[in-house]
């Protein structure tokens, strides 16, 4: 099941590259920097989802005490931070050539690395709590707090009118990025059942 | 015995305890004239530049004596074995809670009128002027602190890196309520009044009441131990 999901995790990046590199035209105005959109906005949209996955775990593990929502919410707080780290570094590297700098302190940016440090310390919780059981109970009520904090204004729509070639490239991409998350959130929730196993 | 009854005591167990030993206040008070001395040496005796960072500097006290004083607003429940006192008491726990903040509350505000004197005397902050807004933007922005703040700290209580974790879990979180507060009091003390960021101010109050519902609902969580 997992080893159809990962071909399928193979082929979606092949095609969101082969979109990304081959099929898409060159951008007129910031020339081949631009492609760099088609990882940068797919991982943020990943990451938010993820984030949201692990609002709805916390929710679910605080209210039934089930443990496969714990690790749910686990290993989606994982592939989170990993997506918006990636968000961050394509935004920065995309923001070198055309705006001049790396890093600006404007109102999405910072959300974004406001987001990257408060899960960063979602998964600290984990790993400083040595109980396992008030370590989930803890990192819940954390990724409840982090996701409420999140202002409303950071979800900026993109260019209203943007050619279909354009828009259906990073429709490839975020479909393969998403199935990304899902392949690494199945296998990663796979792994603390199996580390539990052997714990217990 | 009712909810409210319930959170009074534990507010009036804190504020009696804390009235006879004067532990925090003792040391939030020179902290935060020590804080005083440490922008003064590090900015320099450059009057316009202090001035125009006198917001920045006025909320980055707030939140540094505030990161003091709440990390150990659960510490002698835990440090007196009182931590059970706490679980087996009956109702809601959630009424825990409010005590505890209404606590800090109470702790953070005073600090904060105390180093507002001491930013009156130290950095010509003409507090007098400004006070009403100033004071309802401290209000506003201490409570979203407080309220966060309390519930981490209940959560870090029990953790070996209880002094790391704290912050760094706390920070974060206070992003938005740290915006908002440092640009209100900007809009203050530019003499500017509060007209012109009311939308900061509405994100303050609807960040307060998001926090201390949260806090609400999940303090059970945390206390469990």
């Amino acid at each position: 099941m997992t080893r159809t999901l990962g071909w399928l995790v193979v082929l979606a990046l092949v095609a969101g590259l082969v979109m990304g590199f081959l099929v898409a035209p060159r951008d007129a105005a910031q020339g081949n920097v631009q492609r760099i959109m088609y990882v940068h906005v797919p991982s943020v949209l990943v990451a938010y989802l993820a984030f949201a996955v692990v609002l709805l775990a916390s929710i679910v593990y605080l209210t039934t005490r089930r443990e496969s929502a714990d690790r749910i919410g686990h290993a989606s707080a994982e592939v989170g931070v990993l997506f918006t780290g990636i968000t961050i570094a394509s935004g920065a590297i995309w923001g070198k050539p055309t705006w001049g700098t790396w890093w600006t302190w404007d109102a999405r940016l910072t959300s974004v690395a406001v987001l990257f440090v408060m899960y960063l310390g979602y998964l600290l919780v984990r790993g400083m709590v040595d109980d396992r059981e008030r370590a989930a109970r803890y990192s819940a009520v954390v990724g409840i707090v982090a996701a409420l904090d999140q202002p409303p204004t950071m979800l900026k729509p993109g260019p209203s009118t943007m050619p279909g070639v354009f828009a259906a490239t990073l429709l490839v991409n975020l479909a393969a990025l998403a199935l990304v998350y899902v392949f690494l959130v199945t296998k990663r929730v796979a792994l603390l059942r199996r580390e539990e196993e052997a714990l217990a | 015995m009712s909810y409210a009854r319930r959170a009074w005591i534990v507010l009036w167990k804190d504020a009696l305890a804390e009235r006879r030993s004067k532990e925090a206040l003792n040391a939030l008070f020179f902290f935060t004239l020590l804080l005083l001395f440490i922008f003064q040496f590090t900015l320099g005796g450059d009057r316009e530049r202090l001035t125009d960072a006198l917001p920045g500097l006025l909320w980055l006290g707030f939140v540094l004596s505030g990161l003091v004083g709440l990390g150990r607003a659960f510490l002698t429940e835990r440090d007196h074995d009182c931590w059970e006192g706490l679980l087996l008491s009956p109702g809601d726990k959630s009424a825990i809670y409010l005590g505890k903040l209404a606590g800090n509350l109470l702790l953070m505000l005073l600090v904060e009128a105390i180093m507002l004197v001491l930013f009156g005397v130290f950095f010509n902050l003409d507090v007098g002027r400004h006070l009403p807004a100033l004071a309802g933007v401290v209000v506003l922005g201490t409570v979203g602190f407080a309220a966060v703040g309390t519930l981490f700290a209940a959560m870090t209580a029990q953790v070996r890196a209880r002094e790391l974790l704290f912050p760094v879990l706390l920070l974060p979180v206070l992003v938005p309520v740290l915006l908002g507060s440092v640009k209100a009091t900007e809009a203050v003390l530019a003499g500017e009044g509060l007209g012109g960021v009311t939308h900061w101010l509405k994100l303050l109050a609807a960040a307060d009441t998001v926090y201390v519902a949260v806090g609400v609902l999940t303090f059970d969580a945390i206390l469990e131990g």
